[in-house]
C-alpha cells in the first residue's frame, strides 16, 4: 500500500529535480496553468526573478546561460505566457544556448478543447527547439526535467521546451529521482574524430601557404581559447573570428585580425578570398559571413571542424569535414604539428591593414559631434576592456564588434543568428546573475531598447545594477542604412521619436543621464560607474551614420562598400 | 550533383508526436517527400519508415544527418544503392459490368493483381508491387474507368539475412559512422 507521508505533488518534484540539476535561479511570470507551481516555489532555494513580458524571462535565461555556461531557466504559464517565450526559444536555437522553458498547461483532460490560456506549444515550438515534452503525470516530471537539461546542454547545445498539465503539478505521486545517466537509444551527442581525418589536417595545415583560421561559438562553447592560442603560436595562423566567436581568441593578441563577414573589416575579408586554407572551427558558414557562396574563398582548401554533422557542406563545400568537439580536436591534433612560419603572407595581410587604417574613424576628427563608433572606443578605453558587453541588434552592434576589443571568452553576449532586437537588456539582467563580479553594460538603440524597456522595472524591483548605453540615432539605424545604400534614401517607416530616456529612468526610480558631446562620455560612464542601480545613458549620436565596410547581400565577400576616406560631414561639420 | 529518388528507412520511438517532428523536419528544410509510410515492427515500441524523397547525394547526407537531430529517431539507412525489395500496395475500384468484367479479370491476371471486392456495376482491385507496376496497371484500367484509388506508399526492405548484423545500431554515413554509442 502507498505511504501517503513520502508522496508530493508534481509542482514539488519539478522544484525539487531544478534544484538537483543546480538551478539557482529562474525568470518567469506566473499565470492561471502554472499556479500550482509557483506555490510550491518559495519553499526551494531558488531566486525567482520576476520579469515584465515573458520574451524577456527567455531572453533572460538565454544572457545567463551564455554569461555562466550553465543552463538557463525560464518558467511561464500556458497560452500567450508560453508563445511570448518563443523569439527568445528561437533566439536560443540559432545560437545553439542551452535553456529549458518550463511551461504550464491546461489540465489534461482539457487538453485539445480549445479552453482558456490553452495553446499547442510543444508544437508551435517543435521547428524552433531542440526538442520538447508534454508532461501529463507527476510521475514523468522527475525524468523529463533531467532529461531536459541533457539535452539542453549536451552536444550542440538548445532550447528545451518542458509543457506542464496543471493537474500534473497538483496531483502527488512517490516522486523518483535517478542518479543514472541519461541514456536515450536516438541520442548518441559524443563523437571523436577519426585519426586519419587529423592526419590529413595536418598535412593540409603543413602545406598551407596563405593559412587562416575562422574561429567560432564552438571555440567558447568547447573552452577550447587555450589550444586556440597554442595551435595559432606553433603555426603562425592568423584568426578571423565571427560575431558570436568574438572573445574565443585574444582581441589585443596580434595574430587576431578581429571579425569576419558583412561588417568585417576589409583586410579580413580580402584575407579570407585570398587564403589557401580555412581551417573553420565551430561555425557554421552562416550568409552574413560567406558573402555569395559562389564566390567565396575559392582559392581556399577548406577543414571544417563541427560538432553537428548537419552543418557540413550546408552552405560551404569543404574538403576535409571532422566532426567533434573543437577542444577534443584541437588537443588531438596540436602534438602532430609542426612549427611554421609564413612571412610572405604575414606582409601581405599588413599591407591589407595599411590601407584600412587611413579610413577609420577613429583617426578621424569629430567637430563636435558624437559619433557611436566613438562611444563605444571610448566605452572600451573606460572600461579597459574588461567590462561584460551584452548588445542588441543593428548599427550598434556591428560598432561593438569593430571597436570594443574583448580578450576573453564570455564577455559579448549579442544576438548572432537571429537577430533578435530587444535582446540586450533583458539577456544583461540574466548575465548579471552568472557573473556578479562583472561590470555589465547593455549597449543598445533606441529601436531595440525600446521593444523591452519594460525590464527597466524588473531592474529596479530586483536590485539589479547594469549600465545601460542607449546608441540613440533617431532611427532604426541598420534599416536605414540600407534605404541609404540601397533604396535612394527613401527613409520609410525609419525615423523614430522615442520618449526621453533620462525621465524613463527616473519614473523607474533609477538614474538617467545624457551625453551629447565626446568629452562628456568619460564622465557619464564613471558617473554609471559609481552609482548603485542601474543607470541609463542616453547618448544622442549622429544620425545619419553608417557601419562600414559593407559587404551588400550577395555580394563576393571581398566586393565591399569601403569606408569613405574623408567624410564630408565631419569636413562642415554641419547637420546634413 | 543530380537530383535522384532515394529511400531512406528510418527508425523511430513509437511515441506521440514523432511523425509529426519528421514532417516538420522535411517541410522546414524543403525536403520533397514523395511517398513516407509508418508502421509498427516485431520490436515492441520501434517504428519504421519508408520514406522517398527526391535529393542528390548532398542532400541525402544532409536529410540523414538531420533526422538524426531529432531525439526519437533511432536510425536511418538509406537504401538508395543498395539491393532491396520496395513494394507498395493499391487498391483501384474500376467501372465494370457484366459486359466489362471478363476483360478487366484478364487485366488483372497479366499484373497479377487480385479482385477484392465484386459489385453490379464495379470491380476492386487489390495489387502490390512496385510503383511502375502499379502505374502499368493504372493505365490499361483507366479506359474502363477508374472510380477510387489509394496507395499504401512504399515500403522497403534490404535483401539478405544479416542486414542488422551488419548496420547495427549505428548509423553508416561518413559523417555519422563515428558516433559513440553513449
Amino acid at each position: 500500500m502507498s505511504n501517503d507521508e513520502a508522496q508530493t505533488t508534481g509542482a514539488n518534484i519539478l522544484w525539487q529535480a531544478l534544484v538537483r540539476e543546480g538551478v539557482e535561479v529562474v525568470f518567469g511570470y506566473p499565470g492561471g496553468a502554472i499556479m500550482p507551481a509557483y506555490d510550491a516555489m518559495p519553499a526551494y532555494p531558488i531566486r525567482h526573478v520576476l520579469v515584465r513580458h515573458e520574451q524577456g524571462a527567455s531572453h533572460m535565461a538565454d544572457g545567463y546561460a551564455r554569461a555562466s555556461g550553465k543552463v538557463g531557466v525560464a518558467i511561464v504559464t500556458s497560452g500567450p505566457g508560453a508563445t511570448n517565450l518563443v523569439t527568445g526559444i528561437a533566439n536560443a536555437m540559432l545560437d545553439s544556448v542551452p535553456m529549458v522553458c518550463i511551461t504550464g498547461q491546461v489540465g489534461s483532460a482539457l487538453l485539445g478543447s480549445d479552453a482558456f490560456q490553452e495553446t499547442d506549444i510543444t508544437g508551435v515550438t517543435l521547428p524552433i527547439t531542440k526538442h520538447n515534452y508534454l508532461v501529463t503525470r507527476p510521475e514523468e516530471i522527475a525524468p523529463t526535467i533531467k532529461e531536459a537539461f541533457y539535452l539542453a546542454r549536451s552536444g550542440r547545445p538548445g532550447p528545451v521546451v518542458v509543457d506542464v498539465t496543471k493537474d500534473a503539478q497538483q496531483k502527488a505521486c512517490h516522486p523518483v529521482f535517478s542518479d543514472d545517466p541519461v541514456r536515450l537509444p536516438g541520442y548518441r551527442p559524443d563523437y571523436s574524430p577519426l585519426p586519419e581525418d587529423l592526419e590529413r589536417a595536418v598535412e593540409m595545415i603543413h602545406r598551407a601557404e596563405r593559412p587562416m583560421i575562422l574561429a567560432g561559438h564552438g571555440i567558447l562553447r568547447a573552452n577550447a581559447t587555450a589550444q586556440l592560442l597554442e595551435l595559432v603560436q606553433r603555426c603562425d595562423i592568423p584568426v578571423a573570428c565571427t560575431l558570436l566567436g568574438l572573445g574565443g581568441f585574444p582581441a589585443t593578441h596580434p595574430m587576431n585580425l578581429g571579425m569576419m563577414g558583412m561588417h568585417g573589416e576589409a583586410w579580413v575579408n580580402t584575407a579570407i578570398q585570398e587564403a589557401d586554407l580555412l581551417l573553420a572551427l565551430g561555425m557554421r558558414f552562416d550568409d552574413r559571413v560567406t558573402g555569395k557562396l559562389a564566390g567565396y574563398a575559392a582559392r581556399a582548401r577548406k577543414i571544417h571542424v563541427e560538432l553537428d554533422p548537419a552543418e557540413i557542406n550546408k552552405n560551404v563545400k569543404v574538403d576535409l569535414p571532422i566532426i567533434g568537439d573543437v577542444r577534443e580536436v584541437l588537443t588531438q591534433i596540436l602534438p602532430k604539428l609542426e612549427e611554421r612560419r609564413h612571412p610572405g603572407w604575414a606582409a601581405r595581410i599588413d599591407d591589407l591593414k595599411g590601407d584600412s587604417a587611413v579610413r577609420d574613424i577613429q583617426t578621424l576628427p569629430d567637430a563636435g559631434r558624437l559619433y557611436a563608433a566613438h562611444v563605444i572606443h571610448d566605452l572600451y578605453k573606460l572600461t579597459e576592456g574588461k567590462a561584460l558587453v551584452v548588445t542588441d541588434v543593428g548599427q550598434h552592434q556591428m560598432w561593438e564588434a569593430q571597436y570594443y576589443k574583448h580578450d576573453h571568452p564570455r564577455k559579448l553576449i549579442t544576438s548572432g543568428g537571429l537577430g533578435t532586437m530587444g535582446f540586450a537588456l533583458p539577456a544583461a539582467i540574466g548575465a548579471r546573475f552568472a557573473q556578479p563580479e562583472d561590470e555589465v553594460w547593455v549597449i543598445a538603440g533606441d529601436g531595440g531598447f525600446q521593444m523591452t524597456a519594460c525590464e527597466l522595472s524588473t531592474c529596479a524591483q530586483e536590485g539589479i545594477k547594469v549600465n545601460v548605453a542607449i546608441i540613440n540615432n533617431g532611427f532604426l539605424g541598420m534599416v536605414r542604412q540600407w534605404q541609404e545604400l540601397f533604396y535612394d534614401r527613401r527613409y520609410v517607416a525609419t525615423p523614430m521619436r522615442s520618449p526621453d530616456f533620462v525621465k524613463l529612468a527616473e519614473a523607474h526610480d533609477l538614474t538617467g543621464l545624457r551625453v551629447t558631446k565626446r568629452e562628456e562620455i568619460g564622465p557619464a560612464v564613471q558617473k554609471a560607474r559609481e552609482t548603485p542601480g542601474t543607470v541609463v545613458i542616453d547618448f544622442r549620436v549622429e544620425q545619419e551614420d553608417s557601419v562600414y565596410p559593407m559587404v551588400p547581400a550577395g555580394a563576393d565577400l571581398h566586393q565591399m562598400i569601403r569606408r569613405p576616406e574623408r567624410n564630408p560631414m565631419q569636413e562642415t561639420g554641419e547637420d546634413p | 550533383m543530380s537530383m535522384q529518388t532515394r529511400t531512406f528507412i528510418v527508425y523511430v520511438e513509437d511515441l506521440p508526436g514523432v511523425l509529426n517532428r519528421v514532417a516538420s523536419l522535411f517541410r522546414r528544410r524543403g525536403y520533397n517527400i514523395v511517398s513516407l509510410n509508418v508502421g509498427r515492427t516485431h520490436e515492441p515500441g520501434v517504428s519504421r519508415m519508408t520514406i522517398v524523397v527526391e535529393a542528390d547525394d548532398d542532400m541525402a547526407r544532409r536529410i540523414e544527418a538531420n533526422l538524426y537531430k531529432l531525439v526519437n529517431v533511432l536510425r536511418v539507412d538509406d537504401i538508395t544503392h543498395e539491393p532491396s525489395v520496395m513494394r507498395d500496395l493499391a487498391l483501384i475500384k474500376v467501372r465494370a459490368g457484366a459486359d466489362e468484367r471478363p476483360k478487366v479479370l484478364q487485366v488483372c491476371e497479366v499484373f497479377r493483381a487480385r479482385v477484392v471486392d465484386v459489385a453490379a456495376d464495379s470491380l476492386t482491385v487489390e495489387i502490390t508491387g512496385t510503383q511502375d507496376k502499379i502505374d502499368g496497371l493504372v493505365a490499361v484500367l483507366r479506359d474502363y474507368g477508374i472510380s477510387e484509388m489509394v496507395q499504401s506508399g512504399a515500403i522497403a526492405m534490404t535483401r539478405g539475412a544479416e542486414r542488422a548484423a551488419r548496420h547495427p545500431v549505428t548509423p553508416s554515413t561518413p559523417e555519422t559512422r563515428q558516433l559513440k554509442v553513449a
